[in-house]
């Protein structure tokens, strides 16, 4: 299903599933009982780690239609070393 | 000669009311009209101001104009409306967990495994040391981005 997201989208990018969103708990992005059929799902998020595995720049939104920008990222990501 | 005339001023401000909720989904597409949904604004104020002057004129001049009943129900319905909308934006839709538990700027980002699309499992820390293939040099970090979604 993923696959063929990503195909149809486009995504070159990793693609990574988190079915029991255990990986989402441990970043304490779990929302519970918001999808759809009030599955437990992730609050958008997103971080920038460096090639050291430290977060340089993190963007938890308050309102979940707004999100980072790609050129936001682009340009924090410039800034790394 | 006693015919009243069409109030249509009431009847526009109403239309620009509901175009102004329905066109939500629309206008949420674009960062520029999302991030503040300042066009929805717009055309609710030009909605609630046809609303007013249809108002006044269906009570100052009643022998002129119809809409002394017409009117407030549209009008009502309107400012229903637009008070549904702003709960939705500027309320429901910010009941987001608090997350404080969620790493920081400065912090380790937590090591990781999932599987990928091709059910081959992936780490942070692969992500961060496997070398582009046409540079052979490793990323200098990974963006990782979580999406609101379930299937």
């Amino acid at each position: 299903m993923s696959r063929d997201l990503c195909r149809k989208a486009g995504y070159m990018f990793t693609f990574l599933s988190d079915p029991k969103a255990e990986v989402i708990r441990r970043y304490d992005l779990l929302h519970a009982g918001a999808g759809v059929n009030g599955q437990d799902i992730a609050r958008p998020a997103e971080f920038l780690v460096d090639s050291s595995g430290v977060i340089r720049w993190a963007n938890l939104t308050d309102d979940y239609r707004v999100r980072a920008r790609p050129d936001q990222l682009i340009e924090r990501a410039g800034e790394l070393k | 000669m006693n015919q009243r005339r069409r109030n249509w001023h009431l009847w526009v401000g109403f239309v620009f009311c509901l175009v102004g909720f329905a066109s939500l989904p629309v206008l949420a597409r674009f960062p520029a009209t999302r991030d503040v949904p300042w066009v929805n604004f717009l055309l609710f104020g030009t909605g609630l101001a046809f609303l007013f002057v249809g108002l006044r004129r269906a009570f100052d001049q009643p022998q002129q104009y119809r809409g002394k009943i017409i009117g407030p129900i549209l009008g009502a319905f309107s400012v229903l409306i637009v008070a549904f909308f702003c709960f939705v934006v500027f309320y429901q839709i910010r009941q987001l967990p608090a997350s404080t538990g969620a790493p920081r700027v400065g912090e380790k980002a937590p090591e990781f495994v999932l599987l990928d699309t091709t059910n081959k499992p992936v780490s942070l820390s692969s992500l961060l040391s496997t070398p582009f293939v046409n540079t052979q040099m490793p990323p200098r970090g990974v963006v990782l981005v979580f999406h609101r979604g379930y299937w």
